[in-house]
C-alpha cells in the first residue's frame, strides 16, 4: 500500500513536471525544424536546420535588442542596488527629520497599483522628450520602493556596535554602508539583484510604450512586435527569435535556482 | 547630530526627488488628467466629467471588465487548487525535491511574452500540439484560441500554469509550519488523507490561501500581454482585458484623459475588490 501511493505521487508530479518542461523543449526543438516540421510532437527535428535563425536574425535587429535589454537590465540593477542601500541606510540607521515621511510614502506606494501611474508617467516622457531613449527605459526604474523596503529590514539587524566603532574610527556614513554594510548584506543583495534584473529584462508593456525605434527596442518588444507583426512570416522564427531571449535566463536559472526561486518568490510576497 | 542629519538627508534625497518625480506626481496628475482631454499634440482642454461619463456608458470598457472578472473567477480558484496540490505533494518525503521544485517554477523566470507565444502555438486549432493529443485520444480538435467561448478559459489556464510555481513557495513556506505533533494527533484518532488534509491542513493554511488569493487578483486585474499576443483581444472582443483597453486608448487612439481615468476605475476597483475578500476571508493576521 506504501510503495503503491509512493508510485502514484511519483507518476503524477511527474506528468505535471513533464506538461512545465515539454512545451519549452518543444520550443527549442521547433526552432531547428523545418516549417512543415514544427506541428509535430517529436522533439528530434527530421531534417535539422539552422535557417529559422538566420532568417530571424535577418529580418529584425536581435543582436542589437539582446545589447539594449542587457545595457537596460544590468544600469537598472546597479542603480538599485546603490541608490537603494543608500536610500535604506538612511532610513535604518540615520535619524533625520524627513525619515518618518520617507518610511511612510514608500509604504503607500507599494499599494498604488502601476496601471494608475502608466499613462501620467508616459505623458512626462513625451514632455520631457524622452520617448525613443534609454532614459525613457531606466530612469523611471532607477529606484525600487520593494528593493529599499528589503534592505532597509536587512540593515536594522546589523549591530549598532558596529556603525558606533566605525564612526569613532573616523568612517563617513557611505563608507560605512559600502565597506561594512555591504559585505554583511550579501545575501539581501543578491535577492535584490536577481528580482530587479528579471523584472526588467522580462518588462514588456513600458518598452511599448516609450520606444518605437526598432533600433532601441528590448528583447521581450521587439520579439513581441516582430511575432505579431508579421515580420517572422513561420512560428519557428518567431520561436527563434523567443530562444535569445529565454536561452540566458535558463542558463543563469540552472545554476542558480535556489537564489532565484528565493528572490522572485519572496520579492513577490513582500511587494 | 547634525552631522547625522545632514548624511540623512544627503543619501535619501536622490530618492526623495525619484519620489517626486516618477511616484508622487504621476499619481496626483492621474487624478487632473481625469478631467482633461488630452492628445498630447494640442494643448490638454479642461473635460469636466465628459471622461467619467464617457466611462459609465462605454459599453466596450464594460465589456473589458466583464471579460477580467471571467478571467478571475477562473484563474483564481484554478491557481488555489494547482498550488495547493502540488506543495502538499512536495512537501512529502521526496527524492529530488529541489528538481521538481524548480521544474514548476521555471515558467516564472520566462518572460510573459515567451509564454504567450509558444502556448499560441500549444493552443493552435490545426497543428497545436494539444489539439495534436486530443485527435490521438479520438477528442475533436478544439479551435481554444478562435472561440469565443473557449478563449478567456484558455488563456486563464495558460497565466494559472506560469504563475504556479510561485504559489507553490508561498504554500510549501505554509505547510513548514504545521507540528508534527498536530499531524500525529489526527493521525492516531484515525482521520483519512482526506480528513486529515480537509480538517487540519487546508484550515492551518488559510493565511497562504488569502495571500494567494489576494496576490492572483491583483496580477489578474493587470492582465494584458498574454491577450494582447495570443488574441489580440478577441474574437468578438472577448478577451479584450481592461488594461488592454487602457493602452489601446493611450496609444492608438491617444485619449490620454480617458485612458487614465480607466487607469483610475482599475486602481479603485482591485481596491475594493481586495477589501470584499478580506472582508468574507478575514485578513490573514497570522502573515
Amino acid at each position: 500500500m506504501k510503495t503503491l501511493s509512493r508510485i502514484a505521487l511519483y507518476t503524477m508530479l511527474g506528468v505535471a513536471a513533464l506538461t512545465f518542461i515539454y512545451p519549452f523543449l518543444w520550443m527549442a526543438s521547433s526552432t531547428l525544424k523545418a516549417p512543415f516540421e514544427v506541428g509535430t510532437l517529436s522533439l528530434i527535428p527530421q531534417h535539422a536546420t539552422l535557417d529559422n535563425y538566420r532568417t530571424m536574425w535577418a529580418r529584425a535587429p536581435f543582436g542589437r535588442a539582446l545589447l539594449n535589454s542587457t545595457l537596460v537590465a544590468t544600469t537598472i540593477t546597479a542603480a538599485v542596488l546603490v541608490f537603494g542601500s543608500m536610500t535604506a541606510y538612511a532610513m535604518a540607521r540615520l535619524n533625520f527629520r524627513g525619515r518618518p515621511v520617507l518610511n511612510a510614502i514608500t509604504t503607500v506606494i507599494l499599494l498604488v497599483p502601476g496601471q494608475l501611474t502608466l499613462i501620467p508617467l508616459y505623458t512626462l516622457i513625451v514632455q520631457l522628450g524622452w520617448i525613443d531613449t534609454y532614459a525613457a527605459l531606466i530612469v523611471p526604474y532607477l529606484f525600487n520602493a520593494t528593493a529599499i523596503l528589503l534592505l532597509r529590514q536587512f540593515f536594522l539587524q546589523i549591530p549598532q556596535s558596529l556603525v558606533d566603532s566605525a564612526r569613532m574610527d573616523g568612517m563617513s556614513e557611505p563608507r560605512i554602508l559600502f565597506t561594512i554594510f555591504w559585505p554583511l548584506a550579501k545575501p539581501a543583495l543578491a535577492i535584490v539583484a536577481i528580482f530587479t534584473f528579471m523584472g526588467s529584462w522580462n518588462e514588456v508593456l513600458w518598452p511599448l510604450l516609450v520606444v518605437r525605434e526598432q533600433q532601441l527596442m528590448t528583447l521581450p518588444q521587439l520579439l513581441t512586435v516582430f511575432a505579431l507583426g508579421g515580420g517572422a512570416g513561420s512560428l519557428g522564427v518567431s520561436l527563434a527569435a523567443a530562444m535569445v531571449l529565454v536561452v540566458p535566463v535558463v542558463i543563469a536559472y540552472v545554476f542558480l535556482q535556489r537564489h532565484f526561486i528565493e528572490s522572485m518568490a519572496g520579492a513577490g510576497i513582500k511587494g | 547630530m547634525r552631522a547625522e542629519e545632514r548624511s540623512g538627508w544627503l543619501l535619501a534625497a536622490p530618492y526623495a526627488t525619484f519620489l517626486l518625480a516618477f511616484a508622487l506626481y504621476p499619481i496626483a496628475f492621474a487624478l487632473a488628467l481625469v478631467f482633461l482631454h488630452w492628445d498630447l499634440v494640442t494643448t490638454p482642454t479642461f473635460a469636466g466629467v465628459d471622461n467619467v461619463t464617457l466611462l459609465a456608458q462605454d459599453t466596450r470598457f464594460w465589456q473589458a471588465v466583464a471579460n477580467t472578472f471571467l478571467f478571475l473567477a477562473i484563474h483564481v480558484p484554478l491557481q488555489i487548487i494547482a498550488a495547493l496540490a502540488l506543495a502538499v505533494a512536495l512537501n512529502r518525503q521526496l527524492m529530488f525535491r529541489a528538481f521538481w521544485r524548480a521544474t514548476f517554477f521555471l515558467p516564472v523566470v520566462i518572460s510573459g511574452a515567451v509564454v504567450s507565444i509558444l502556448w499560441s502555438s500549444l493552443y493552435a486549432t490545426d497543428v497545436g500540439l494539444i489539439n495534436n493529443l486530443l485527435v490521438r485520444v479520438g477528442v475533436q480538435p478544439v479551435p481554444w484560441l478562435t472561440d469565443p467561448l473557449t478563449a478567456m478559459p484558455a488563456i486563464a489556464a495558460m497565466v494559472t500554469w506560469k504563475n504556479v510555481g510561485f504559489y507553490i513557495i508561498i504554500y510549501l513556506a505554509g505547510l513548514q509550519y504545521i507540528p508534527r505533533s498536530c499531524k500525529e494527533a489526527i493521525e492516531i484518532e484515525g482521520a483519512s488523507v482526506w480528513q486529515r488534509f480537509r480538517f487540519l491542513t487546508l484550515p492551518l493554511l488559510l493565511p497562504q490561501t488569502i495571500l494567494v488569493v489576494t496576490l492572483s487578483t491583483i496580477n489578474g486585474f493587470q492582465l494584458f500581454i498574454e491577450p494582447y499576443v495570443m488574441t489580440g483581444g478577441g474574437p468578438l472582443r472577448r478577451t479584450y482585458s481592461i488594461v488592454l483597453y487602457l493602452y489601446t486608448n493611450a496609444f492608438s487612439y491617444q485619449k490620454m484623459g480617458y485612458a487614465a481615468t480607466i487607469g483610475v476605475a482599475l486602481a479603485l476597483m482591485i481596491g475594493t475588490v481586495i477589501l470584499i475578500q478580506r472582508r468574507v476571508l478575514g485578513d490573514g493576521d497570522a502573515l
